[in-house]
C-alpha cells in the first residue's frame, strides 16, 4: 500500500461504504471478481481497494444493506481542455506499462449523436393518427432481397405467383440481437438470446465463436456468422440457422476485392442451397456506401453496417475512439446510393451499434434501415453497465466472461425474460411513435424521411441525411 | 383389520404412524406394561438430573393416541402368545384378538450374577420408573458405585453427579464406551469424566456388593480387590432383548427375533421391531440385533407400513449414537472399530487442546464409519456418506472429508439429483 | 408438497439467502440489528451455502416424506405435520442431543451456538414464499411442487 504505481494513485472510482449500514457480511467482496474489497483479519472488517474498481457497480447493487456508492473519484488535475484527465492517464498507463490500451464496448468519445440531433414527426388536423390499441400495426419485417417485379400466372382458375421469390428472414419486429460471439459472451446469455428471439419471433446472431450444438434447436432463430477467423464454420453450422452472415470488421484474408467477396457469398449460398439469405456486415466507414453498393452487387441478400458506437468485447481503445464514422450518417449514405443506383430492392439494409432506444429504431427506419441490431442495449438488459472493461474477462454480471464462477450470474431464464420484455416495450413504444406519425405499417416508415426533422445539423449534413431543418 | 402392538416404546409409536399413513380407519390396540404413555427413553437421565421436568419427557403430545385413534392399554403384560389363534393372553387371563401382531418388546436390563445383587439399593437404569424411583431416593445418597462404563452406565452416572452424587464407574473393558466408540475417543470422554471428579475403575468388575446387617448397601469389592463405599449401585451392563414370549410360541429366535426383509417373523402376521428383533445391518450385511432409538422407530415404521399392506423392505439401519458429557459431544456412526486386515482405511485426526477427534473409517472407496467427538457439526454430511454409500472416488473428495469438509456438491452427479433435486446440474 | 429447491447451476453463492434467513428469524426483522447484534447472541441461518471449488448451492432441509431426523430425535422436538407435510420443530421439548443432527443425510440441522438446542429450516411458516427463495438475486432457489 506504501507505494504504487502512479496510475494506480489516479483511479477512476472510489468505493463509498457507509459503515452505519454495513454489517461486514461480505457479500461485495464475494461478488467483486476484480477484489476491490477483501476481509481485513486485523481490523475484523470488510476493507476496499479504490485502485481496482473498475465502476461497474455489481457490489452496490447486491449490498444488502444499501451501503455501497461507487462515486467518481473527485480528485481534479490542474483545467486544461486539452489535456484532458484521460488523455494525461492514458499516457501514465502507457508509462508504466508500455503497451497498447485496450478499450471494450463502444466509442464513448463526446462525438456527436445524431440520433439526438433528428426528429419524428406527429399528425395534426391533416391527417389523423392511429391508435396501435385499436387498429391493427405492423411491425412485420422481411429481410432478403426482393424482386425487380412480381410476375403472376394463372393456376386452376387463381392467380398465383410466378416470380420465384428470395429466402427471406421473417421478423415480428425489427429488431435483432446483434453478433456477440459465444466467447466474448458466455452459453447462457447465448441459450438467453436464442430463447429470446424464438420468443419473440425475431433472430439472434451467433457472432463468430461458432454454435454450440445444443443452440442448433433454435437454427430458425438464429443468423450465424463466418468472420474472419472462421471459428466453427462447417456446413452444419450453416444450415443450422435461417440466415448466414459474413464478414466482421476484421479482415479475411481470403478476400482482396469485391470478386473474392462475391465468391464467398456465392459458396454460403450454395452450400445452404439457397435456403437462407447471406448478409455481409461492414463497419461504418468513410465510403460505406460504395462499398454497400458493391456488396449488393455482389449477391449479397443484406447489408449490416455496424457503427463505431457498437460494441466490442476487446479493442485498442485509440482504434475504438478514432475509427469509423456515425452509423446514423453511413446508413443514410448508403440507402441513398442504393435508391440512386436502382438497387435498393435488391438487398435489406440492417444497422447496428448504439441503439439505445426504441426512437433510435424509428429514427433508423426512416433514415432507411430495414431493421436494427441491438447488442449494448440487450447486455444492458440483462445487466450490464458499461463499465467497458470487457476484454478482461472478468465481467462481475457475468456477461462478458466465460468464467464458469461468473457466467452463472447470468440465469438464462432471468435473462430471455429480461430480453423479451425489452423488446416488447420498445415494440409498444414504436407502435405508439408510428400511430402518432398517422402510419400503420413499419414498411410506410421505411426511408420515409419526410418523418424527420434535424435540429442543429448543418447544410452538409442535413444533406447527407436527406432531412430538412427542424421548422422547415 | 386390528392391529396389535406389544410394547409401548418409540417402535411403537414409529408402527403407528406407519400404518396411519396407509390405513386411518382400522383398530389399533397398543398393550404396555409399562404405566406411562411412550416417553422418550434416553430422556430418563436428563429427567433424573433434573434438567426437564415430567412435563417434557413424552414423545408424542398427549392427544396422540386419540388423535390416531389407538387404544392403550397400560400396566397390561402379555403373558402369552397362541399363534395359531391369533391371539395374545394378557396377564390376567384376558385375550386379545389380532390380525396382524407385532411384537415391540424391547429389552430388559440384564444383572449378571453378582453376589448382593438382590434387594435394596440395587437400581436399574432403563425406565422412567427406575429414573423416578432414583430421583425419589437421590437426596439420600452420597456416593454410588455405577457398574458398566457404556453408553446407559455413563448416562447415569452424569445423571446423578449433576444430582450432587459422588459417583464411581466400574468398568470391565480397559475403557469406557467400549461398545460404541473407539480408544481415543473413549479416553478423551474418560478424561473429561474424570477431571470432573467421577471415579473411573477400567480392566474390573463388581465381585460383589457388600451388604450392611439391615441389608442395605455399603459399597462394592471390586475384582481388583479394591472396596468402592456406595449407599447404592446402579447396574448398567446391558440390555437383552425381551425374548420369552417369542420363545415361548416357537418363533424363530437368535439373540433377538429374528426377522426378514419385511420384518416379518418366522410367523404369517406377526412382526418384530425395535430392540427385540434381529433385523438387517446393511454395514455388515446381515442381521444383527442394533438396540438404538433410530432403528427402532424405523423398523416399527416399516413394520407398521407392512402390516397395513404395504410389502416394504427393511433396507436396514447403520448403527449410531450421539453423546455430549458436559458440552462435550460424542458421536460415532457406523463401522468405528474395524476388523484389522481386511482392507479398511482409518484416518484419524486428533486436537487434544480443543478435544477434538475425528475417525473416519473407509472401505474400498467408501465411508462405512466416523467418530466424532468435540466438532460434530459435519456428522449429518458423513452419516449420508455413509448411508447413500457415495462412492469416493477423487482424491480431492476425500482429502475434503477428513478435513471435515463433506459436502454433497461433490456426490456424483445422480446421487445428488436423487436426494436434492431431480432437474439440478452441479456439474 | 412445496419444497425448496435449488439450482446449483445458476447459483452464484452470494449468500444473500442465509441473510434473509437469518432476518426472517431475528426478533427485529432488521438485518443490521439482526447480523450485528442477534447474531451475537447465537442466531443462526436455518440453510447454508455449501461450496466446493467455485460451484455453490444454498440448502437446506427438504423436508422429507420419512425423516431420517424424526426417527432419530429422543425427545419428541421434531415431528412431520400431516397436513402440510413440513418438518416441524418445537424448540421447547429439544434437550440438545444431537441425534437428529447426526441421522440427518444431508446436514439440514445445525447446532444452536449458545443453547442445548438445534437450529433448523421451518419454511418460514408466516410467508407464501420463503425468505430466501424471495432474496435469491438469480432465481437458483424455487419454492415448488416436485
Ligand atoms: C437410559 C437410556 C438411554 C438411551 N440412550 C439412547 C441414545 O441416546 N440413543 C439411542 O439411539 N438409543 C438410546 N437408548 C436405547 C433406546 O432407548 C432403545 O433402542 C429404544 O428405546 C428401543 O425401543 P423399543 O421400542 O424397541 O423398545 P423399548 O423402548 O424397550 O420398549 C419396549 C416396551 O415394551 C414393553 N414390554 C416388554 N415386554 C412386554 C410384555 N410382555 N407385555 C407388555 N409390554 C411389554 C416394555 O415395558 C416397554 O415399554 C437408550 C436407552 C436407555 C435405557
Ligand atoms: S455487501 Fe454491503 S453490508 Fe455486506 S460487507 Fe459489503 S458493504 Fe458491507
Ligand atoms: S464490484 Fe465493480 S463497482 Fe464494485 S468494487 Fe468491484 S469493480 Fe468496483
Ligand atoms: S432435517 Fe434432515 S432428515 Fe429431517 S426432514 Fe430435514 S432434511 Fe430430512
Ligand atoms: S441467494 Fe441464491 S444465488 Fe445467492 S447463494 Fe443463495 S441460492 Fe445461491
Amino acid at each position: 500500500m506504501l507505494y504504487r504505481p502512479i496510475n494506480q494513485n489516479y483511479h477512476d472510482f472510489i468505493v463509498q461504504r457507509d459503515r452505519e449500514l454495513c454489517i461486514n457480511c461480505r457479500v461485495c467482496e464475494r461478488q467483486c471478481s476484480y477484489l476491490v474489497h477483501y476481509w481485513d483479519e486485523n481490523r475484523k472488517q470488510v476493507m476496499h481497494d479504490n485502485a481496482k474498481c473498475v465502476g461497474c457497480h455489481r457490489c452496490e447493487a447486491l449490498c444488502p444493506t444499501g451501503a455501497i456508492v461507487i462515486r467518481h473519484n473527485p480528485s481534479q488535475f490542474r483545467e486544461n481542455s486539452h489535456w484532458k484527465p484521460w488523455f494525461i492517464k492514458n499516457v501514465y498507463k502507457q508509462a508504466d506499462g508500455g503497451g497498447v490500451l485496450l478499450g471494450a464496448m463502444g466509442n464513448p468519445q463526446p462525438y456527436p449523436i445524431y440520433w439526438d440531433r433528428l426528429l419524428l414527426d406527429a399528425s395534426q388536423v391533416t391527417n389523423p393518427s392511429i391508435d396501435p390499441l385499436r387498429e391493427p400495426m405492423e411491425l412485420r419485417t422481411y429481410l432478403g432481397s426482393k424482386p425487380d417485379s412480381l410476375e403472376f400466372e394463372e393456376k386452376e382458375g387463381k392467380p398465383s405467383l410466378k416470380t420465384k421469390l428470395s429466402p427471406q428472414i421473417k421478423l415480428n419486429y425489427p429488431i435483432m440481437f446483434s453478433a456477440m460471439s459465444y466467447g466474448s459472451i458466455n452459453f447462457n446469455l447465448h441459450i438467453a438470446m436464442a430463447r429470446a428471439a424464438t420468443e419473440l419471433g425475431i433472430v439472434y446472431n451467433t457472432g463468430e465463436g461458432g454454435l454450440h450444438p445444443d443452440l442448433y434447436q433454435y437454427g430458425p432463430n438464429t443468423i450465424v456468422q463466418v468472420a474472419s477467423g472462421r471459428f466453427g464454420v462447417h456446413r452444419d453450422y450453416l444450415n443450422a440457422a435461417e440466415g448466414s452472415d459474413a464478414l466482421s470488421p476484421a479482415p479475411h484474408h481470403d478476400i482482396y476485392s469485391i470478386e473474392d467477396l462475391r465468391q464467398l457469398i456465392y459458396a454460403l449460398k450454395e452450400a445452404t442451397e439457397y435456403r437462407v439469405p447471406v448478409s455481409v456486415k461492414i463497419a461504418a466507414v468513410h465510403n460505406a456506401a460504395a462499398i454497400a453498393s458493391g456488396i449488393v452487387r455482389a449477391g449479397a441478400d443484406i447489408v449490416a453496417v455496424d457503427g463505431f458506437r457498437g460494441g466490442t468485447g476487446a479493442a485498442p481503445t485509440m482504434i475504438r475512439d478514432n475509427v469509423g464514422i456515425p452509423a446514423e450518417l453511413a446508413l443514410a449514405a448508403i440507402d441513398q446510393r442504393l435508391r440512386d443506383e436502382g438497387i435498393r430492392n435488391r438487398a435489406s439494409v440492417v444497422i447496428a451499434g448504439g441503439i439505445r432506444c426504441s426512437a433510435d429504431v424509428v429514427k433508423a427506419i426512416a433514415l432507411g434501415a430495414d431493421a436494427v441490431y441491438i447488442g449494448s442495449a440487450a447486455l444492458v438488459a440483462v445487466g450490464c453497465t458499461m463499465c467497458q472493461r470487457c476484454y478482461t474477462g472478468k465481467c462481475p454480471w457475468g456477461i462478458a466472461t466465460n468464467v464458469p464462477s461468473l457466467a452463472r450470474r447470468q440465469n438464462p431464464e432471468i435473462a430471455k425474460q429480461k430480453l423479451v420484455n425489452l423488446v416488447r416495450g420498445w415494440a409498444h413504444e414504436i407502435e405508439e411513435m408510428l400511430g402518432g406519425m398517422g402510419l400503420n405499417s413499419i414498411e410506410s416508415l421505411r426511408g420515409n424521411r419526410e418523418k424527420l426533422r434535424a435540429v442543429g445539423l448543418n447544410e452538409v449534413e442535413l444533406d447527407i441525411f436527406g432531412v430538412k431543418p427542424a421548422g422547415r | 383389520m386390528k392391529y396389535l402392538i406389544i410394547g409401548n416404546g418409540v417402535s411403537s409409536i414409529g408402527a403407528i404412524e406407519g400404518i396411519r399413513k396407509l390405513d386411518q380407519e382400522s383398530e389399533i390396540l397398543v398393550i404396555s406394561e409399562e404405566e406411562f404413555p411412550t416417553y422418550g427413553r434416553p430422556l430418563i437421565s436428563y429427567y433424573l438430573a433434573g434438567k426437564i421436568g415430567d412435563d417434557r419427557v413424552w414423545l408424542r403430545k398427549k392427544d396422540f393416541y386419540s388423535k390416531n385413534k389407538v387404544t392403550l392399554k397400560l400396566q397390561q403384560k402379555v403373558t402369552a402368545l397362541k399363534l395359531a389363534e391369533k391371539r395374545v393372553v394378557l396377564q390376567g387371563g384376558e385375550e386379545e384378538r389380532y390380525d396382524k401382531l407385532l411384537i415391540a418388546t424391547g429389552g430388559t436390563p440384564f444383572c449378571p450374577p453378582i453376589e448382593g445383587s438382590q434387594g435394596e439399593d440395587v437400581y436399574f437404569f432403563t425406565t422412567l420408573a427406575h429414573a423416578k424411583k432414583l430421583d425419589a431416593n437421590c437426596a439420600n445418597l452420597k456416593k454410588v458405585v455405577v457398574i458398566g462404563g457404556g453408553l446407559i452406565g455413563l448416562k447415569a452416572a452424569e445423571s446423578l453427579f449433576d444430582r450432587g452424587v459422588e459417583v464411581s464407574i466400574v468398568e470391565l473393558a480397559p475403557r469406557v464406551l467400549s461398545a460404541a466408540f473407539d480408544d481415543t475417543a473413549g479416553n478423551i470422554v474418560a478424561k473429561r469424566l474424570k477431571e470432573l471428579g467421577f471415579n473411573i475403575y477400567c480392566n474390573t468388575t463388581a465381585k460383589e456388593i457388600k451388604r450392611t446387617e439391615e441389608g442395605r448397601v455399603k459399597g462394592v469389592l471390586l475384582q481388583s480387590g479394591e472396596f468402592l463405599e456406595a449407599d447404592a449401585v446402579v447396574i448398567a451392563i446391558g440390555v437383552v432383548p425381551n425374548l420369552t414370549l417369542a420363545k415361548e410360541a416357537g418363533l424363530k429366535v437368535n439373540r433377538g427375533i429374528l426377522v426378514d426383509k419385511k420384518l416379518q417373523t418366522s410367523e404369517v402376521d406377526v412382526y418384530a421391531a425395535g430392540d427385540v428383533a434381529e433385523a438387517y445391518d446393511f454395514l455388515v450385511g446381515e442381521n444383527r440385533v442394533v438396540p438404538i432409538w433410530p432403528n427402532a422407530y424405523s423398523q416399527g415404521f416399516i413394520s407398521g407400513q407392512n402390516m397395513a399392506g404395504a410389502n416394504r423392505d427393511y433396507t436396514g439401519g447403520i448403527p449410531m449414537n450421539s453423546i455430549g458429557f458436559y458440552g462435550l459431544s460424542t458421536i460415532s456412526i457406523g463401522l468405528v472399530n474395524p476388523p484389522e486386515g481386511q482392507g479398511f482405511e482409518i484416518s484419524t485426526y486428533v486436537d487434544e487442546e480443543e478435544e477434538i477427534y475425528r475417525k473416519l473409517v473407509f472401505k474400498d472407496n467408501f465411508l462405512v464409519g466416523c467418530v466424532l467427538v468435540g466438532d460434530v457439526d459435519m456428522a449429518g454430511r458423513y452419516a449420508g456418506y455413509i448411508r447413500f454409500k457415495v462412492p469416493i472416488t477423487e482424491d480431492k473428495v476425500k482429502a475434503h472429508l477428513i478435513n471435515n469438509q463433506p459436502t454433497y456438491l461433490e456426490w456424483p452427479e445422480e446421487m445428488f439429483q436423487a436426494q436434492w433435486n431431480s432437474a439440478a446440474r452441479i456439474r | 408438497m412445496k419444497r425448496v429447491y435449488v439450482n446449483p447451476e445458476v447459483c452464484i453463492g452470494c449468500k444473500l439467502c442465509e441473510l434473509a434467513c437469518l432476518t426472517e428469524h431475528s426478533q427485529s426483522k432488521d438485518l443490521i440489528i439482526a447480523y450485528r447484534e442477534e447474531r451475537m447472541q447465537g442466531l443462526l441461518p436455518r440453510n447454508t451455502v455449501e461450496e466446493s471449488g467455485w460451484i455453490t448451492a444454498s440448502l437446506n432441509c427438504r423436508h422429507c416424506a420419512e425423516p431420517y431426523c424424526i426417527q432419530a430425535c429422543i425427545s419428541g422436538a421434531l415431528t412431520k405435520d400431516a397436513e402440510s407435510g413440513r418438518v416441524v420443530y418445537e424448540e421447547e421439548q429439544c434437550v440438545g442431543c444431537w441425534s437428529c443432527l447426526m441421522a440427518c443425510p444431508f446436514g439440514a440441522i445445525k447446532r444452536h451456538p449458545i443453547k442445548e438446542k438445534i437450529v433448523k429450516c421451518d419454511l418460514c411458516p408466516e410467508r407464501s414464499i420463503p425468505a430466501c427463495v424471495s432474496a435469491c438475486p438469480n432465481q437458483a432457489l424455487t419454492f415448488e411442487e416436485k
